[in-house]
């Protein structure tokens, strides 16, 4: 073997020799500058690996390509711990970068705090019964709050004269005639408004707010919400009413819940009824007024009783709330406290009597 | 209306007494029990006691030990009291040891602050007697005759249990008014047979003709008009049997002659006037209509001024002496020295009746009956018989005869009553039979439509088939007179638990309006921007609306509940100034609330009614007017408020900012738009123009506003005009392609005098640019070094973008320099060097 061969065989020796060290040193290396170092001095431009690759040209046949196979090798070989370095590494900078990035999610700043506000407790109530209703097959009307005599009484067929008118003790307003126009009583006028405008068959609630002449106390508000129903068609009967408010009373309040009709009068109503539902103690609590429609309702609003037959119903929201919640003052519901109002952000599903 | 069930059992003997079962009867036959009492149930272990001795409790202030002798010959009894009104030698309620008292409290050999208690001393309300229960019961020996010490108080007393029912009895039954009445319903209910007493007391050979004559001016007013003579009448004080009864049920005992007359009137409806026939010589008593302004003092002392309309009873020189059916008048008052009585029944025209006692704000136990309607026909005469019979029990005679005359009756006409109408009505199955039983139950006169005869006692006929009715209505319910109102009585007694329940089922699907839902999404983005809703009061003060300049459109009630706060709101601020200042002064400063609430502004030209509409607003205490137009953007966008044809965002929904406070205070526009503004801040408020119209305001509370209301800081407000904001004829954006091509964002900054509004600058940018711009931000404002005085610089971000093709540099530059020249043409805005 002459000197060039000894000098080439060296070199490849030594290549394959500095990939083993170097694998070891790798395996330890927590540096990625080190490791590009390291790549770069056996496998760069300048490295043992080109120097290596140069000498095979000076070996002998026989042995260059027994030679060759080691270089290649041993490169791959150091490819190798150069990647598997270079993940380890990354790893373990992902890992302190996540220490230097830890977040004490528990400090929650004022500034940073995202409030969501809260419905109004009668909303939700109002919702709540909107949908029962529309899921039976009821649109929901509206109307206004200032009504004419003749919508709020008249067509309902309480005359001037009726023992009726002054227990709804009225607020009037100062337009047309004395006592001609007022503040409505009761959601009724929505009835007649609805029959006027549109020809039966009708399936509404009206919910919406009410007035009387109250002073505000734990139980009374001049302003409260009512929601009626009103239901014309044709052969709609007392059983209909009966039913319907059952279902109503089931679906609002549970299917445990009975419901019962008792006499009752209202002059737009005939016959006319309260209803009552069951609480667990067995005891009945007072909840509304329903009837079927008045013959003469019907004809005021151009409706022919002899063709068209209907019932109606209505209750306060303001109770149901309370009822609800046990509100021990309902002035609660006007007073716009926030830590009255902010109790209350998740909607009303269940109701508890 | 108060009952007792010893009175129903004198008329319906075999109802039981199971006053659980009888308050549900009750109840269900449309006489609803409010209320129910046992009363006269004396706790067995009640026994007679006498007072020997008083003496200080050692230790106690409140309490004195009293020395009892219970008739048992034992030691005396001390007992711990804390009542001081007995005296030595009064007889008093002992409760001995052991007795269970009606509160549930079982009475205990106690030790009391260290002195022993052998029982209790009672009171009237401890023993459910009465409603006294400030001190020990005395019983008077009068009252308990011989009894001896320690017999129970029950015997002592000769008190019986009874219930006692207070029940709501509805305008539509002016028959159950009374015992007698209630009694009947119980009857029908119990298919028991139910017949008014017959009453006869003698009369004398005196005929009442000779000495009363009566005449109806107005047969409209009144229906019936009946008289008769008492004679030998000594006033003084009643039975205390009778004025038990009427203290029980609620009325106070005056004298024998009244007592009688409201226990009559108790227990069969029709009430009675005693006039006193001295003040009255000629006997002659007349009915008329009065004039306006005439007058009469009434039996409570008060003059009253009459309207023309109120019905009176006149004497024969037309002297007022009564209200017709309301109050009699204090001139005919009977008194000790009455000794005839002129006994007036009648049967008043009910709206009459109503009217007087509606103008007069004055109503009476008789006015309450004769405004539900009375019984014209044989109760009357019932009525005066029962009178007569228990007033001669104290000497009084009664002459023959009854004096009347008679006006206008309710037409009794037979109603035909279709059976398959009231099935049809009920939902019910009833034969036309079992309709018939139940109205003959409650003395309705029930029979076939052809050949039958009217019947009232419901035995005549039978009914097999289903043809129509001919139903006579009793005149003891003047509310009945249509088929529809006999198709109740048939509920009624057939009872309302027996109807079945079928759910309706609507033809057509249920829904909400497209307003409906979008008001509901309102809600949900003001509650998800952190707003709390709220419903104030409606009602607003004079002062409040002083302060906001807006008092001359309110409208006022005329009977407010305070008279404080006369006026309906015109906007909602002024009932979120009074929330915030509530929540600061509960030291709640940061509160963000919203509202969806009416407004009542003046009627429009030819309406009655208001312009009432429905608003939104929104409260952002301690935050500045930018705050308020963020909320309004985000509706905008929830709302899709641009148009479709635009391709800018938001921009058809704009802000006209209003200058409220120009140089020129007399200018009359000005005026109108500070109060179109009230309570705004001259500076800091706009107009929300959509679609070219004013829909709103959005800005901050003026701090004049803020100071008078006592809310510390700023406020950022928005009110909208909600049902114009949520037209649902609003144009919904179409779908838009969305370009493959990239943009070019090219920023430019303006400086702008302060004068120039930015909204002015947007729509030049608007107008000039091209349709290659798809947005337009604002995203920088700078006042201060390199801009001149009142004026900043506004930098725009614009985007050009093409659907088609990657814009060239000419094309940007082109669209940049016609933006450029649109700014500096329409506002006089130069590109910031």
């Amino acid at each position: 073997m002459d000197a060039h061969t000894e000098r080439a065989v060296a070199d490849v020796s030594a290549f394959v020799e500095a990939v083993t060290e170097t694998r070891k040193y790798l395996a330890k290396v927590s540096d990625p500058d080190r490791i590009d170092a390291a790549e770069s001095e056996l496998l760069g431009r300048k490295s043992l690996l080109v120097l290596a690759r140069r000498q095979l040209g000076n070996l002998p046949s026989d042995i260059r390509k027994q030679a060759g196979r080691r270089v290649n090798e041993a490169r791959d070989r150091l490819q190798q711990a150069v990647d598997e370095a270079r993940s380890r590494v990354k790893a373990e900078l992902r890992v302190q970068s996540y220490e230097t990035d830890r977040l004490d999610l528990t400090e929650r700043l004022i500034s940073q705090r995202q409030r969501r506000g809260s419905l109004h407790l009668i909303t939700q109530a109002r919702d709540h019964l909107e949908d029962i209703f529309v899921g039976m097959g009821f649109t929901v009307a509206e109307g206004p709050e200032v009504e004419s005599a003749w919508y709020n009484y008249e067509a309902l067929n309480i005359p001037e004269w009726h023992p009726a008118r002054g227990s709804f003790d009225t607020l009037f307003v100062d337009l047309g005639e004395p006592e001609e126009v007022m503040l409505r009583s009761h959601n009724s006028p929505v009835q007649i408004r609805t029959m006027e405008a549109c020809e039966p068959p009708i399936y509404i609630v009206a919910p919406g707010r009410a007035f009387r002449r109250d002073t505000a106390d734990a139980t009374h508000l001049p302003t409260f919400n009512q929601i009626e129903g009103l239901v014309v068609d044709h052969d709609i009967t007392m059983a209909d009413l009966a039913g319907t408010v059952d279902e109503f009373v089931k679906a609002f309040f549970g299917r445990e819940v009975d419901c019962r009709l008792r006499p009752s009068h209202f002059p737009f109503t005939e016959p006319s009824a309260e209803f009552d539902v069951s609480r667990p103690d067995g005891s009945w609590l007072e909840l509304g007024g329903c009837g079927m429609v008045h013959p003469d309702v019907l004809r005021n609003c151009e409706v022919d009783p002899e063709v068209w037959q209907g019932f109606a119903f209505g209750f306060g929201i303001d109770r149901l709330v309370a009822i609800r919640y046990q509100l021990e003052d309902i002035r609660e519901l006007a007073n716009s406290d926030v830590r009255f109002l902010r109790q209350f952000q998740h909607p009303v599903r269940e109701v508890l009597l | 209306m108060k009952v007792l069930l010893s009175w129903l059992r004198e008329f319906v003997p075999d109802i039981g007494d199971d006053h659980a079962m009888l308050g549900d009867v009750l109840s269900g036959l449309g006489l609803n029990v409010e209320e129910v009492s046992l009363v006269g149930v004396i706790p067995d272990g009640v026994v007679l006691g006498r007072v020997v001795a008083l003496r200080p409790h050692p230790n106690a202030d409140k309490m004195q030990l009293v020395d009892v002798e219970d008739g048992s010959g034992g030691d005396v009894l001390q007992v711990c009291c804390g009542a001081f009104n007995m005296a030595v030698g009064d007889l008093i309620p002992l409760a001995r040891v052991g007795t269970v008292m009606p509160n549930g409290m079982q009475v205990r050999r106690a030790q009391l602050r260290g002195q022993v208690s052998n029982g209790m001393c009672c009171s009237e309300a401890e023993l459910g007697l009465g409603s006294d229960a400030d001190g020990i019961m005395i019983l008077d020996r009068k009252i308990i005759g011989e009894a001896e010490l320690g017999m129970s108080l029950e015997q002592a007393l000769g008190v019986k249990p009874d219930v006692l029912w207070d029940l709501e009895v509805n305008p539509n039954r002016p028959d159950a008014m009374c015992v007698m009445g209630v009694a009947r319903d119980l009857a029908a209910k119990f298919d028991l047979a139910f017949e008014p007493p017959v009453w006869s007391p003698e009369a004398t050979a005196e005929s009442a003709a000779d000495v009363a004559s009566v005449k109806i001016s107005d047969p409209t007013l009144c229906g019936r008009f009946s008289v008769r003579l008492l004679r030998n009448v000594t006033v003084g004080e009643s039975p205390s049997w009778l004025a038990d009864r009427l203290t029980a049920l609620g009325m106070r005992p005056i004298n024998n002659i009244v007592d009688i007359s409201n226990y009559v009137m108790l227990e069969s409806g029709q009430p009675s006037h005693a006039f006193d026939l001295a003040c009255i010589p000629d006997g002659r008593l007349q009915i008329r209509r009065a004039a306006a302004g005439e007058r009469l003092v009434t039996l409570d002392g008060a003059e009253r001024v009459l309207a023309e309309g109120d019905g009176v009873i006149t004497d024969s020189r037309d002297r007022i002496l009564s209200i017709a059916g309301v109050m009699g008048g204090a001139s005919t008052e009977i008194s000790s020295s009455t000794t005839d009585v002129l006994l007036e029944m009648a049967w008043w025209d009910p709206p009459s009746i109503s009217r007087t006692v509606k103008r007069l704000n004055l109503s009476s136990e008789a006015a309450t009956r004769f405004r539900r309607g009375t019984d014209w026909g044989e109760n009357v005469d019932r009525c005066f018989n029962r009178f007569a019979q228990l007033a001669a029990e104290s000497g009084v005679t009664l002459a023959a005869g009854t004096v009347e005359a008679w006006g206008d009756l309710p037409d009794r006409t037979p109603v035909r009553v279709r059976p398959s109408r009231i099935n049809g009505l009920l939902g019910t199955e009833l034969e036309a039979s079992d309709m018939s039983k139940h109205l003959r139950s409650i003395g309705f006169g029930v029979s076939e439509n052809e050949g039958g005869t009217v019947t009232g006692d419901g035995n005549a006929l039978d009914y097999k088939g289903s043809g129509d009715l001919r139903v006579a209505i009793p005149t003891w319910r003047w509310d009945v007179t249509t088929e529809t109102d006999i198709s109740e009585e048939v509920a009624r007694l057939h009872g309302y638990e027996n109807i079945g329940r079928t759910v309706v089922v609507s033809s057509k699907a249920g829904g909400l309006s497209p307003y409906q839902k979008d008001r509901r999404l309102v809600r949900d983005v003001l509650a998800g921007a952190g707003c709390d809703e709220i419903q104030p009061m409606p009602f607003v003060s004079v002062e409040m609306f002083k302060l906001l300049r807006q008092h001359g459109d309110a409208i006022s009630v005329t009977n407010p509940v305070d008279a404080e706060e006369p006026f309906l709101r015109t906007s909602l601020l002024l009932g979120h100034l009074k929330a915030v200042a509530y929540n600061q002064r509960h030291f709640n400063g940061d509160v963000r609330f919203f509202e969806i609430g009416h407004v009542y502004l003046p009627p429009l030209e030819g309406q009655l009614l208001p312009d009432e509409r429905e608003y939104l607003a929104v409260t952002l205490a301690g935050e500045e007017a930018p705050a308020a137009v963020a909320v309004l953007d985000l509706l905008v966008e929830a709302f899709d408020l641009c148009a479709a044809e635009l391709s800018v965002s938001s921009l058809n929904c704009e802000l006209q900012q209003i200058q409220a406070i120009r140089s020129d205070q007399s200018n009359g526009d000005d005026a109108t738009v500070r109060q179109r503004l009230g309570g705004l801040h001259p500076t800091r408020c706009a107009e929300v123009v959509l679609n070219d119209r004013v829909v709103g305001v959005v800005g901050e509370a003026d701090p004049a506003v803020l100071e008078a209301c006592g809310v510390e800081g700023r406020m950022a407000w928005l009110e909208l005009d909600l049902i114009q904001v949520l037209d649902p004829k609003r144009t919904r954006s179409l779908y838009r392609p969305v370009s493959k091509y990239p943009p070019s964002d090219v920023d430019l900054a303006f400086v702008v005098p302060d004068t120039v509004n930015a909204a002015q600058v947007e729509r030049a940018l608007l107008e000039a640019a091209s349709f290659l711009l798809t947005d337009l931000q604002l995203f920088d404002v700078y006042r201060g070094a390199g801009i001149e005085e009142r004026s900043r610089s506004l930098t725009y971000r614009l985007r050009f973008q093409a659907l088609d093709h990657t814009l060239t540099d000419a094309e940007v530059a082109e669209a940049r320099q016609a933006c450029i020249d649109g700014v500096a043409r329409r506002t006089g805005g130069k590109l910031r060097a």
